[in-house]
C-alpha cells in the first residue's frame, strides 16, 4: 500500500478520494440536494448491499469455476449446470427433512460426487486437448440441462430460508434522519442475505488459508504452476486433480442452494450464472480465488445498481465492464499472464 | 500488412485443366440432386427441411472459417446474424409498426450486412485480445450479453417480443417466401458461400490466416499482423452468418430474442462440430442432421416411448458422442471409414495402402 502510493502519488490520491466519497455516501446522512439527484439513500444502500450480497452468491460459484480452471486448464462449461443440480437437490433434500442447514453437506457430497465423477470418466481421459474438454462440457450441459427439465419441470422452485434468519435486521448504518425529531433510522436488510454475505466471506478466508498456508495447498499452487514438474517429483496429481474437481463442483451445489433461497431456481438459471461466473472470472483473472472475490464484487455491485437506476441497460454495464477490463488487461484484474 | 506478396506459393506443377474439369464427379452429381431436388421434394422438404438446413449450415460455415482456419472458435456467430436480421427488422418493414423504419429492401440490406460487419469487427477485436478456451469463454460472454439486451430493450429492439411479419421483399414479381423460390434462393446462397471459403482458403489470406492459427509467433516474426489477420476474419465471415440470418429470419418472418439465445449459440458450434470443424462441408452436413432430428425427434422419440420434449437429450448425447469418439465430426468418421476400405483392399490386392 504504501509503495503504491509513493510509486503512483496521483492515483493513490484517486483512489483516497473515492474511497472517502464511498464511505461518505455509505455512512453520512445525504444532503437534500443529492436526494434530489439520485432519490432516497436508502435505495442506494439496499442495491448497493444487493450488489454486495449477489456478489457473494457469484464468488461462491465463481470460486469453483476459476480453481478448476487455474489448476487444470478445464473451462467447465457445465459448472452452471453443478449449480442447478445442487439447488435442486438442495430443495428436495431442504423439504423432505425440513432443515435448511443439513441441506449444505448433503448437497457439497453429491455434487461433488458428480464433480468428481465428470473429471474420472471424461476430463481426465482427454488431459490437455483443452478444446475437446470444452466441448464436452457443453455437451455435458446441454445433457444435464434436458435430464433436469425433465425431472424437475419448467416451473420455479425456492427454498425457504429457516426461521432463525428470516425477517429483516438492523445494520450500524443510518438510512434516513428525521429532520424535525432528529430520529435516527438504521439501515434495515434482510438477515438471510447478511448470514450468506459472512458466509462467502469465511468460506472465501478459509480457501485463501488452505491454498496459501497447507501441504495440499502448496501442492496445489505448484499444479497451477507447473502441473509437470509436480507430477514428475512424485505427487499424484490426479488425486489432487480430483480433490479440486470435487470441491469446486460442491462449492457450486452449495451456491445453488443459497441461490435458490436469494431468488428461485427455473430452467436457464444454470446458464445465467454459467455466464455470471465467466464474466467474474474474466473480470477478475483466471485462476485467482482473490481475483474471483474481487470480479464477483464489482460485478455484482454493478448489476444491481444498474437494475436501479438504468433497468434497461444493466446488462450492458456488466459487459462494458468486462470489456474494458479485456481492452486494457487482457489477462484481468488479478490474472497473471502464463 | 502486405499479405499478397508475402503469401506462400505452390511449387508444384500448375493445374492444367480447366476449373470445370477440376471439379470431381461426386460433387456435380450433388449439385445434380440439389437442382432437381424440387421435382421430388414436397413443400414441407424444400422449405423447411432444406430452406434450415442451409440457413443453418452457413451460419455454422462461418463458425467453420474461424474455428478451422483461424482456430478461433466463437459462440459468437448466432449474435452476428441475429444482428444481420434485427437489422432487417429494424430498418425494413415488419408487424411492429411503431419500432420498424419500413425502408425500402437496397438500402436495409447492405445497411444489415454493414452492421452486422461492424459488430463482429468490434467484438471480434475483444475476442482476439485473448486466445485459445478464453476466445470460447469471451465470445460466449458477448452473445449472452447481447440476448438479454435484446430482451431487455425495447426502444430498438423490441423486447421480449421481437418483431413479427418480417418478410422478403417481392423483387422481380417473385414471392421469395414460397417454398420453390426461396428454395432456391437458400441454395443459391448457401452454394455462394461455400465456394467463397473454398476459394479464400486456398487464397493469401486464407493461406495467412491458417498459418496465424498454427504458428503465430513465426507468422509476427515474418512480419503478418496477426491480430488483424484474426479481427479480418470475424468482419469476413459476418458476411456468411449474416446472409444466413436475414434469410432465417426471412424464413420464420419474425425474429426474437429466442432466436439468438444462447442455446442457438450452441447449437451452431454442435452443428459445425458434429459435421465436422475441418472442412466447409462439415456444417452444411451437420445442420442436416441437426434439422432431421429436430423436425423427426417426435417420430422417433415416440417409437421408443419417450416424450417428443426430449429432443435436446438426443442432440446433447449425439453431440458428446461424437466429441468424445470422433473429434472430427461425421466427415472425420467417413474418411477413417474410407481409409479403412482402402487399406483392406490393398491388403487384399497385396499392394501397399
Amino acid at each position: 500500500m504504501d509503495n503504491f502510493i509513493k510509486r503512483y502519488p496521483l492515483w493513490g490520491l484517486v483512489f483516497v478520494l473515492l474511497a472517502a466519497a464511498f464511505l461518505f455516501l455509505v455512512l453520512a446522512p445525504w444532503p437534500p440536494e443529492l436526494v434530489a439527484i439520485w432519490g432516497r439513500k436508502q435505495i442506494f444502500l439496499n442495491a448497493l448491499l444487493g450488489g454486495i450480497t449477489l456478489g457473494a452468491l457469484y464468488f461462491l460459484v465463481a470460486a469453483g469455476f476459476t480453481l478448476i480452471f487455474g489448476l487444470m486448464r478445464v473451462v467447465n462449461l457445465a459448472h452452471g449446470s453443478l449449480f442447478l443440480i445442487g439447488g435442486y437437490l438442495g430443495y428436495e433434500v431442504s423439504t423432505a427433512s425440513g432443515s435448511w442447514l443439513l441441506a449444505f453437506p448433503i448437497v457439497f457430497i453429491l455434487v461433488a460426487l458428480i464433480g468428481l465423477l465428470m473429471q474420472f470418466f471424461i476430463f481426465s481421459k482427454m488431459e490437455g486437448e483443452e478444446l475437446r474438454q470444452t466441448l464436452v462440457s457443453i455437451g455435458l450441459s446441454i445433457v444435464f440441462a434436458d435430464l433436469m427439465l425433465w425431472w424437475w419441470g419448467g416451473q420455479s422452485y425456492s427454498i425457504l430460508a429457516p426461521q432463525f434468519l428470516q425477517g429483516p435486521m438492523e445494520l450500524p448504518i443510518v438510512s434516513n434522519v428525521n429532520d424535525s425529531t432528529g430520529a435516527v433510522t438504521w439501515l434495515r436488510y434482510p438477515s438471510v442475505r447478511i448470514w450468506i454475505l459472512v458466509a462467502a466471506i469465511v468460506i472465501g478466508i478459509a480457501m485463501w488459508i488452505v491454498l496459501n498456508r497447507t501441504a495440499l495447498g502448496m501442492l496445489i499452487r505448484a499444479g497451477v504452476d507447473d502441473r509437470e514438474m509436480l507430477a514428475a517429483s512424485g505427487v499424484r496429481i490426479h488425486l489432487v486433480f480430483l480433490a479440486v474437481f470435487g470441491f469446486g463442483a460442491g462449492l457450486a451445489g452449495i451456491a445453488g442452494i443459497i441461490g435458490a433461497t436469494f431468488q428461485s431456481l427455473s430452467p436457464g438459471e444454470d446458464t445465467r450464472f454459467l455466464l455470471a461466473s465467466l464474466v467474474v472470472v474474466i473480470v477478475g483473472g483466471m485462476g485467482s480465488i482473490v481475483g474471483a472475490a474481487l470480479g464477483a464484487l464489482i460485478i455484482g455491485v454493478a448489476e444491481q445498481m444498474g437494475f436501479v437506476y438504468a433497468p434497461t441497460y444493466s446488462i450492458v454495464l456488466t459487459f462494458l465492464i468486462m470489456a474494458a477490463v479485456l481492452a486494457f488487461r487482457p489477462q484481468g484484474l488479478l490474472g497473471t499472464r502464463r | 500488412m502486405s499479405v499478397a506478396d508475402q503469401a506462400p506459393r505452390f511449387a508444384g506443377p500448375v493445374d492444367q485443366r480447366m476449373w470445370s474439369e477440376r471439379i470431381p464427379a461426386p460433387w456435380w452429381i450433388l449439385g445434380l440432386i440439389l437442382l432437381l431436388l424440387p421435382i421430388v421434394a414436397n413443400n414441407f422438404w424444400l422449405f423447411q427441411i432444406m430452406g434450415w438446413t442451409f440457413i443453418l449450415g452457413m451460419i455454422g460455415l462461418s463458425l467453420m472459417f474461424l474455428a478451422g482456419y483461424g482456430g478461433m472458435v466463437s459462440l459468437l456467430q448466432m449474435s452476428i446474424a441475429g444482428m444481420a436480421g434485427y437489422m432487417v427488422a429494424i430498418l425494413g418493414p415488419s408487424g411492429a409498426a411503431n419500432v420498424s423504419l419500413g425502408l425500402s429492401w437496397w438500402i436495409v440490406l447492405p445497411a444489415a450486412f454493414l452492421i452486422a460487419a461492424l459488430f463482429a469487427t468490434i467484438s471480434g477485436a475483444l475476442a482476439v485480445r485473448t486466445d485459445g478456451i478464453y476466445t470460447i469463454m469471451i465470445t460466449l460472454a458477448i452473445a449472452a450479453a447481447f440476448f438479454y439486451f435484446t430482451r431487455q430493450n425495447y426502444s430498438v429492439f423490441n423486447g421480449y417480443s421481437g418483431f413479427n411479419l418480417v418478410l422478403p421483399p417481392q423483387v422481380f414479381g417473385v414471392n421469395w417466401r414460397d417454398p420453390l423460390p426461396f428454395y432456391y434462393l437458400t441454395l443459391a446462397c448457401a452454394s455462394l458461400c461455400y465456394g467463397a471459403v473454398v476459394y479464400l482458403a486456398r487464397a493469401p489470406f486464407g493461406l495467412a490466416l491458417q498459418g496465424v492459427r498454427d504458428n503465430p509467433r513465426r507468422m509476427a516474426a515474418l512480419g503478418f499482423n496477426v491480430t488483424a489477420h484474426r479481427v479480418a476474419a470475424y468482419a469476413l465471415t459476418s458476411v456468411f452468418a449474416s446472409t444466413g440470418g436475414i434469410l432465417l429470419v426471412w424464413q420464420n418472418a419474425q425474429i426474437a430474442p429466442g432466436t439468438i439465445g444462447i442455446s442457438s449459440a450452441i447449437d451452431v458450434l454442435v452443428v459445425a462440430v458434429v459435421g465436422g470443424i475441418r472442412r466447409p462441408l462439415g456444417p452444411f452436413i451437420g445442420a442436416f442432421i441437426y434439422v432431421l432430428l429436430q423436425v423427426f425427434s417426435t417420430d422417433i422419440l415416440g417409437f421408443f416411448g419417450f416424450s417428443a420434449d426430449r429432443f435436446k437429450l438426443i442432440i446433447g448425447i449425439g453431440f458428446l458422442a461424437i466429441v468424445l469418439f470422433s473429434p472430427d465430426g461425421v466427415l472425420g468418421l467417413w474418411d477413417r471409414w474410407r481409409a479403412r476400405v482402402v487399406a483392406r483392399k490393398g491388403a487384399t490386392t497385396g499392394a501397399g495402402a
